[in-house]
């Protein structure tokens, strides 16, 4: 049996001992995990205009990755009025880095309207510049969040991509996992012909309005509905920025 | 006698990898199995199997972490204070599963993300527990290295059949996302992200889309209650030796 003070200082070296690997692992490792999350990041917001690129986003390495991002995106942070935010605007809002990709759309989501700000990435796609915008909002157990591609007619959705934190495999995680549910928005338009707002809806039980509307997930409803909330909300918070950049 | 004190001579001798050895990995397999025998680790066997490739990287995340924290703890186990026995284990099973979640993090970001929760519940994976208490306590490194191993595969191969039977019957593909089904499959079509996908007009999947449809049952977790159920069963009845143990 052994006595109190050794019991004492066999912890005490143990834990010191696991607290040094630990420590040294993470900072070891934090870089490669950065990148490796922002690469992650990256690949998400190019799938949404993955029918533009000359291969696969899920073929791509994570270099190739890079590249695209780096020689055909463009990326700018614009407020709710559609004006751009500067770097320094970022790096005051707390974003390390100060990219508009650094800028965390769980947190603008808690900022009151006039405060919020978004990111958007212009992609060149041959000249002509398709706009990627980030939109989030809520599913059934957590958060969901995209990325959806509009023409430069501010009007024409050119793809989508949707992530998700804790939904139901093969119910509500079928946004993310089954391609065929983010398909479904290409081609869709957020302005009825009349000029109106009204974005893309995911509807239960047949579509109605082929250009506003898509097929719900059978047995998702509510993540559904969340996805329709974000396709609206989200995407009207651009709406300034649209204005302002046909003139 | 003669023959039983030659053998013994043998065994006192302690080869590298000799018959105990093998037994300690072939044991866990079939007549001691964690999952099926000693039924332990069900809660990560019901959460995490509803597709093959996560299950896989779990299977082999386990099994490192029971490996090495049998290996640390057998050499330890002369030094570690009886008091505080079960927090020094839990000290030791925590470091490596947060190294291997480090691990994961940095050098397979997308899986990461998918077992993320799940790695953290490895270290309250009773398997781990079970078998520093049970095994590492009392047996030299090499051999508690070996049961570590042992059981890991035990764990993992029931594993990956329960992940094989749902994600075939509850999503209808086999291996989505893993990088083996993205590289080999060839060409670049959205819908070839599997390797076999019930649910695609391309290739297999054109065949099932006329008479086939997933089913959802298979997709929730409650699924791999009865698939370990009739797994379980199917041991029994083929393994007579359970049958009287419990």
């Amino acid at each position: 049996m052994h006595n109190t003070r050794y019991t004492l200082i066999f912890t005490l070296i143990l834990t010191i001992v696991s607290a040094t690997i630990l420590s040294l692992l993470f900072f070891g490792t934090k870089d490669r995990a950065d990148l490796a999350a922002k690469i992650f990041e990256k690949r998400a917001i190019l799938s949404s205009v993955n029918t533009l690129l000359d291969k696969d986003v899920s073929k791509m390495t994570d270099q190739e990755v890079l590249d695209v991002f780096n020689n055909q995106v463009q990326e700018e942070a614009v407020d709710t009025k559609g004006n751009q935010i500067e770097q320094s605007q970022i790096l005051a809002a707390g974003y390390k880095g100060g990219l508009p990709e650094d800028i965390d759309m769980a947190k603008e989501r808690k900022k009151p309207e006039d405060q919020r700000m978004y990111p958007v990435y212009v992609f060149d796609n041959k000249g002509e510049k398709v706009y990627i915008l980030s939109i989030r909002g809520n599913g059934l157990w957590d958060e969901i969040w995209g990325n959806v591609a509009v023409k430069n007619d501010f009007n024409t959705i050119v793809g989508a991509s949707f992530d998700h934190k804790g939904e139901t495999p093969g119910l509500g995680a079928e946004i993310k996992d089954n391609p065929a549910f983010s398909a479904k928005f290409r081609g869709k338009e957020l302005y009825n012909d009349q000029g109106n707002y009204i974005s893309v809806q995911v509807v239960k039980g047949g579509v109605k309005d082929p250009p506003h509307q898509i097929d719900a997930i059978s047995g998702a409803t509510i993540t559904s509905n969340g996805v329709s909330e974000m396709m609206f909300r989200g995407i009207k918070e651009y709406e300034a920025y649209f204005n302002k950049q046909k003139g | 006698m003669a023959e039983a004190t030659v053998k013994e001579a043998v065994i006192e001798k302690e080869p590298f990898f000799g018959k105990k050895e093998k037994k300690l990995l072939t044991d866990p397999l079939n007549d001691n199995n964690p999952i099926t025998v000693q039924v332990l680790g069900i809660c990560s066997a019901l959460a995490v199997t509803s597709l093959v490739y996560p299950s896989i990287v779990m299977a082999i995340a386990v099994t490192l972490v029971v490996a090495f924290s049998n290996l640390f703890t057998s050499m330890l186990r002369t030094y570690i204070p009886k008091q505080v026995r079960m927090i020094v284990q839990l000290v030791i099973i925590a470091t490596l599963v947060t190294v291997v979640e480090l691990i994961l993090k940095a050098f397979n970001y997308a899986i990461w993300k998918q077992l993320s929760v799940f790695i953290g519940l490895i270290i309250t994976n009773c398997i781990v527990m079970g078998r520093l208490e049970a095994f590492a306590m009392a047996n030299k490194p090499w051999r508690s290295f070996l049961d570590g191993i042992g059981n890991g595969l035990g764990y993992g191969g029931i594993l990956v059949i329960i992940a094989i039977i749902r994600e075939l019957f509850g999503k209808g593909t086999l291996f989505a996302g893993s990088p083996a089904a993205m590289n080999i499959i060839g060409p670049s079509n959205e819908i070839t992200k599997y390797w076999i996908n019930t649910a695609s007009d391309h290739g297999v999947g054109a065949w099932f889309g006329s008479w086939y449809l997933n089913n959802n049952l298979m997709v929730l977790s409650s699924a791999s209650i009865f698939i370990i159920g009739i797994i379980i069963w199917i041991h029994r009845s083929v393994n007579k030796k359970l049958v009287d143990i419990s």
